[in-house]
């Protein structure tokens, strides 16, 4: 007889939804964390996309540990000495159901794990898993570092992240590819509250959330910055091949775009209370494993889940998503007494016809796009070179036509209208 | 303060702000720096976020586990079979986050 029904490895979002759903459905489960509690290994940038917890903790909004609700959301694209800004608001993001909350991982983490301990699955927190144990080609466990501490179980789930051991070591991963992730740093910027209400123009519980291109020098990716209560969080995501072929360390590209002088009036003053690094699975649909293989699930980014178009990312709501279908698959095989890979398939059929496939699928194109050369300066070049030539008054010289300013602009940029016309066909079928 | 005197925090401060529970008895990440002696990319130094990778004059690397994100950069970037042995610290080491 095996220790318990299911073992779940990890206790960020992925792991705490499907622990929460076996739970649920009456089976006894495991949640392994390595951290000392849930959220503690994790970092992110800042917003959980939460409609995705409507049906999964109903009225989660009135108790899951949110700093701001995102009510303006911008998009702003950088050269050196300019920057051109997309800013939305509506006051409908700020009451119920919401879009997006600023939410420290640690809270949130701790808060999602809590709800599936409540539900009656055992957290073991300050434990790593080491490795599977295996009988032949069938997973019926895992090793972990406490003492006597082989865990034997019907099904395990892997949701033990980005670089996911338990997955690779199933031999699910056909190869790793450095091209496949980025990396995240940033800082978390403590400013009184007030101050970050006026300069951000926001009031009460409402907060903002900014996108960055063109932020990051030699190295493609992107920057970004939320606000939480009495907080900043400021950060970049960078490639990894460029970082490695010598490309500027991230701290110093986090300071050039700190002093940058849309952003420095934004975050001036204020204290850095922590730093913090992660690592982004940014190829999405492209690199994603088998999910599944006798005994054993893979959900999150340890299934390369996270839906990362370039600056924008969504992780945390696909791995709630995917989390559940595994936790509901599992339950499901369990109670029919099979969990081998095709007592299982049933995961990879909830993902299919749920927003966990269907956007990865046809958003697969959308890393290549985001981080092509085209897009991270040459875009940005002409956005704000036109910009500026619009908005300049030229007296007494006669106003420009917007032609000629674009003709001179995509020269002065080296943009081949070619590329961009065939960039725009590739982004209108992602994105259209 | 003007933009341009935002004061910056040194590296040591940066990193600093970290809490790291650190296990002294083992080593989650080690380099065998005789299979560095010979690798002409050297990615780690430039994206170690936390920078535990110090080039030494004779070409191999000095390295120190303490303060690791266990992010996964390192290994990920590294081409030379063996060079960097990965692992996560014992379960409750290592790095702790508190508002990220
Ligand atoms: C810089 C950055 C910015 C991001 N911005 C956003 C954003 O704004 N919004 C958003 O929705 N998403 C964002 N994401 C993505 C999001 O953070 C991830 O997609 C999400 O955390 C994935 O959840 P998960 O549960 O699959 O994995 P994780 O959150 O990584 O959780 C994995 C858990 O498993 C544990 N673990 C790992 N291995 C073991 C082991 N062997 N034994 C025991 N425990 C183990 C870890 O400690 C961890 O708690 C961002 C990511 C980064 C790095
Ligand atoms: S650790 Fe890897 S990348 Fe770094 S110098 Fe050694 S071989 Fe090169
Ligand atoms: S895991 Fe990340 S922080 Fe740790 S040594 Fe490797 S690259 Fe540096």
């Amino acid at each position: 007889m095996p220790d318990v029904d299911a073992i779940v490895v990890g206790a960020g979002p992925a792991g705490a939804a499907a622990a929460l759903e076996l739970a649920r459905a009456g089976r006894s489960v495991y949640l392994l964390e390595r951290g000392p509690f849930p959220g503690s290994k994790n970092m992110y940038g800042g917003v959980v996309y939460g409609r995705i917890l409507d049906t999964l903790v109903p009225g989660w909004w009135d108790e899951a540990p949110v700093q701001r609700w995102v009510t303006r959301r911008a998009t702003m694209i950088m050269t050196g000495h300019q920057a051109l800004t997309v800013d939305f608001r509506t006051e409908s993001w700020g009451r119920p159901p919401y879009n997006g909350a600023t939410a420290y991982r640690p809270d949130f983490d701790a808060w999602l794990a809590g709800k599936a301990t409540d539900a009656g699955a055992v957290l073991v927190t300050s434990t790593t898993a080491t490795g599977l144990l295996r009988d032949g080609d069938r997973v019926v466990g895992v090793r972990t570092d406490r003492p006597d501490g082989d865990l034997t179980a019907d099904v395990v789930i892997a949701c033990d992240g980005v670089n996911s051991f338990l997955a690779k070591e199933a031999g699910l991963y056909p190869h790793t590819d450095p091209a496949n992730f980025t990396v995240g740093v940033k800082e978390t910027i403590a400013l009184p509250r007030e101050v970050i209400d006026e300069r951000f123009g926001v009031r009460g519980d409402h907060g903002v959330d900014y996108e960055i291109v063109g932020c990051t020098g030699d190295v493609p990716g992107g920057g970004f910055l939320y606000t939480n209560t009495d907080t900043l969080s400021v950060g970049l995501v960078l490639s990894l091949p460029a970082l490695a072929a010598g490309g500027t360390r991230p701290e110093e590209l986090l300071r050039r775009m700190k002093e940058h002088p849309a952003i420095a009036p934004l975050v001036e003053g204020g204290e850095v209370k922590e730093y913090s690094a992660h690592v982004i699975p940014e190829a999405g649909y492209d690199m994603m494993p088998e999910l599944s293989c006798d005994g054993m699930l893979v959900a999150g980014d340890a299934a390369a889940m996270c839906l990362a178009a370039g600056i924008w990312l969504e992780g945390v709501n696909f791995a709630i998503g995917s989390g559940a279908a595994a936790g509901r698959a599992a339950a499901r095989a369990l109670q029919r007494g099979d969990t081998s890979n095709e007592g299982l398939a049933g995961y990879r059929s909830r993902l299919e016809s749920s927003f966990v496939l269907a956007d990865h699928r046809k958003l697969r194109d959308a890393p290549h796009l985001v981080m092509s050369d085209l897009a991270q300066r040459q875009l940005p070049g002409l956005a704000c070179g036109v910009a500026e030539r619009m908005f300049r008054v030229d007296n007494p010289e006669p106003k420009p036509g917007l032609r000629r300013i674009l003709r001179q602009e995509l020269k002065r940029n080296g943009v081949k209208v070619r590329d961009v016309v065939s960039h725009s066909l590739r982004a209108l079928r992602t994105f259209g | 303060m003007s933009a341009g005197t935002y004061p910056e925090i040194s590296f040591e401060a940066r990193m600093g702000s970290v809490e790291f529970r650190i296990d002294e008895d083992r080593a989650h990440i080690t380099v065998d720096d005789t299979k560095c002696r010979d690798c002409s990319t050297r990615g780690c130094i430039t994206a170690c976020p936390a920078n535990l990778f110090v080039p030494t004059a004779d070409g191999g690397i000095l390295f120190n586990y303490e303060q690791c994100f266990e992010c996964g950069t390192c290994y990920l970037v590294c081409n030379r079979e063996g060079a960097i042995t990965w692992t996560y610290p014992e379960g409750g080491h290592g790095v702790v986050f508190h508002r990220t």
